[in-house]
């Protein structure tokens, strides 16, 4: 294993308290009984009067979600063990550490543990508060299923988190930050590859076993198989693959705009993503798509994974301005 | 029969060799989940239960009732994900049959049995064939209750029914696709995979068994 940790069951606590220490100046840990010390909050929340806006899912990620707290984007996050959900009290606290009277969106990818947890974090807010907590799930992931409400969140959860915090940061009510999730999450689709498997600390080795050499196209950010497996190809052959599905999803027609993430899952290189940008950028031009903003690097990653993904929000004037929108977090700023 | 009891100690010798079994089986459950999930579910177990190992001295004197709801608390608090849930509300529920109780006949024991699988039914919105946890379970319960209650066979030779029906359930599940839980992304990829809770869940109810007296 070429990881540098302590005690496997100890490295959520010990990342986060190296994140708290590090982003001082943005966030806090939550101290309250309930949070568990899983929750990170901004030092903005409670500031203004405002929606509050909660993310949250496993570990593993990172700078997924704890990257992403800060003003304008999200007021806290909420943090599972490994590639695992947060349990519901960590989920209450959060609501119960940034609440303003204007009620909390949570906002997650959509996996079951996510869901009971976090449903039963806001039924709890409802009962002992009356604080009423709506969700939005991301479902960006084109290939985990035909059906969009089945389907995964993966590097899209980046958009939908940004386009709902920049919408409660606006002032708008808990109906329009759902509504500003939601309509992001319905123009953003992604599709990844993976070349080798995370990490998992407590195994001391890889979660799955993967050849040297083989990729595995539309692999899941838990390493979850994807559609084939198959020897790793030159990144043309790989993007073109993944672009395909992504944008025959949607219906794109020349001249329309899109917001691109070629996102690493950990291990892959910012020269192969710019590579893979190329790709395409090429691909986008010929079909009449015009790149309006483009963010490269690693925002959603897989531990240690080698892999990559696509993402393409389709823009409308609404969209830009959310995601345009300024805003103050350790891994994301814009001014 | 109605002379037959489980007292305490069957239920903290339980709970022992759950404690032991979540280690020992750490990493078959992990690949089971490495095949068609995120491979975390051995992890998760054996976090959930050194956190019940760890409190478990100050719960000895409580009754049956809240042995179980803290062990379903620790559970619930500690491992997140869909386990956290699951196997929370099945121990919380578990205890609730026995609600002040020291020891617990066996119509309660079925009682306790079924308050615990109907949890997990009702979180995880699962039925039979889907693939899951409840594969295991619900019929391991029902076998147990028609064992003893309408063939009218010994305690423990109807929980020994309940765990032949319960593993046979977690061997259902191998050739059939995922309707819950993460595997369900995968289609006709998880044909030829055992479902990781069902096996976890087929272990439990083999610790319920052996410890019978």
């Amino acid at each position: 294993m070429k990881r540098l940790i302590n005690d496997p069951y100890d490295v959520v606590e010990e990342m986060l308290a190296g994140y708290v220490t590090a982003h001082k100046d943005h966030v806090v840990l939550d101290q309250t009984s309930e949070a568990q010390g899983r929750v990170v909050v901004s030092k903005t929340a409670k500031q203004k009067d405002k929606v509050g806006v909660i993310i949250g899912g496993g570990s593993g990620h990172e700078p997924l979600f704890l990257g992403y707290v800060g003003k304008g984007f999200a007021d806290a996050a909420v943090i599972g063990n490994i590639n695992t959900s947060p349990s519901p009290d960590p989920c209450y606290a959060s609501v119960k550490a940034i609440d303003t009277g204007k009620g909390c969106i949570y906002l997650y990818g959509n996996y079951a543990g996510d869901v009971m947890n976090f449903d039963m974090g806001a039924e709890k807010a409802d009962e002992e508060d009356g604080i009423r907590v709506e969700t939005v799930l991301v479902t960006d992931d084109v290939i985990s299923s035909e059906n969009i409400e089945d389907r995964r969140g993966i590097a899209g959860d980046f958009f939908v988190f940004k386009a709902a915090g920049a919408k409660a940061e606006m002032g708008g009510d808990l109906d329009a930050v759902v509504a500003a999730a939601k309509k992001c999450n319905d123009v953003t689709r992604t599709m990844g590859v993976a070349m080798s498997s995370a990490t998992l600390p407590s195994k001391g080795g890889p979660i799955f076993e993967m050849e040297d050499g083989d990729m595995e196209i539309g692999m899941g950010i838990h390493g979850e198989p994807g559609v084939r497996r198959g020897k790793i190809e030159a990144a043309d052959k790989v993007i073109d693959q993944i672009m395909e599905p992504i944008l025959a999803d949607l219906p794109y027609q020349s001249g329309d705009e899109v917001y691109v993430l070629v996102n690493s899952l950990g291990a892959t290189p910012l020269m192969d993503l710019h590579i893979c940008f190329r790709r395409v950028a090429e691909i986008l031009a010929d079909k009449g798509i015009t790149i309006y903003k483009s963010l490269i690097g690693s925002f959603a990653s897989s531990m240690d994974m080698a892999g990559m993904s696509v993402t393409l929000v389709k823009l409308d004037a609404e969209m830009k301005e959310l995601l345009d929108y300024p805003c103050d977090t350790p891994y994301f700023k814009q001014f | 029969m109605s002379d037959y009891i489980l007292n305490k100690d069957y239920f903290l010798g339980v709970i022992d060799d759950l404690i032991v079994l979540a280690e020992e089986k750490k990493d078959y459950f992990s690949e089971l989940d490495s095949a068609i999930g995120d491979g975390d579910h051995g992890m998760n177990m054996s976090i959930g239960f050194r956190e019940v190992s760890k409190n478990l001295d100050g719960w000895k004197d409580e009754d049956i009732n809240t042995l179980f709801k803290n062990v379903g608390t620790a559970l619930l608090d500690k491992v997140g994900g869909a386990s956290g849930p699951l196997y929370g509300g099945f121990f919380s529920k578990f205890g609730v049959p026995a609600k002040g109780k020291e020891a617990v006949n066996f119509d309660e024991f079925i009682e306790m049995m079924e308050a615990g699988v109907a949890i997990i039914e009702k979180r995880g919105k699962a039925v039979v064939g889907d693939k899951t946890m409840v594969d295991t379970l619900r019929p391991a319960v029902d076998a147990l209750n028609t064992a003893y209650h309408q063939d009218g066979l010994a305690p423990k030779e109807a929980m020994k029914k309940a765990l032949e029906v319960g593993e046979t359930g977690s061997d259902s599940t191998i050739p059939i696709i995922a309707k819950k839980g993460r595997a369900m992304r995968l289609g006709e990829r998880a044909i030829g995979h055992r479902d990781p809770g069902s096996a976890s869940s087929a272990a439990i109810l083999a610790i319920l068994y052996n410890r019978m007296p």
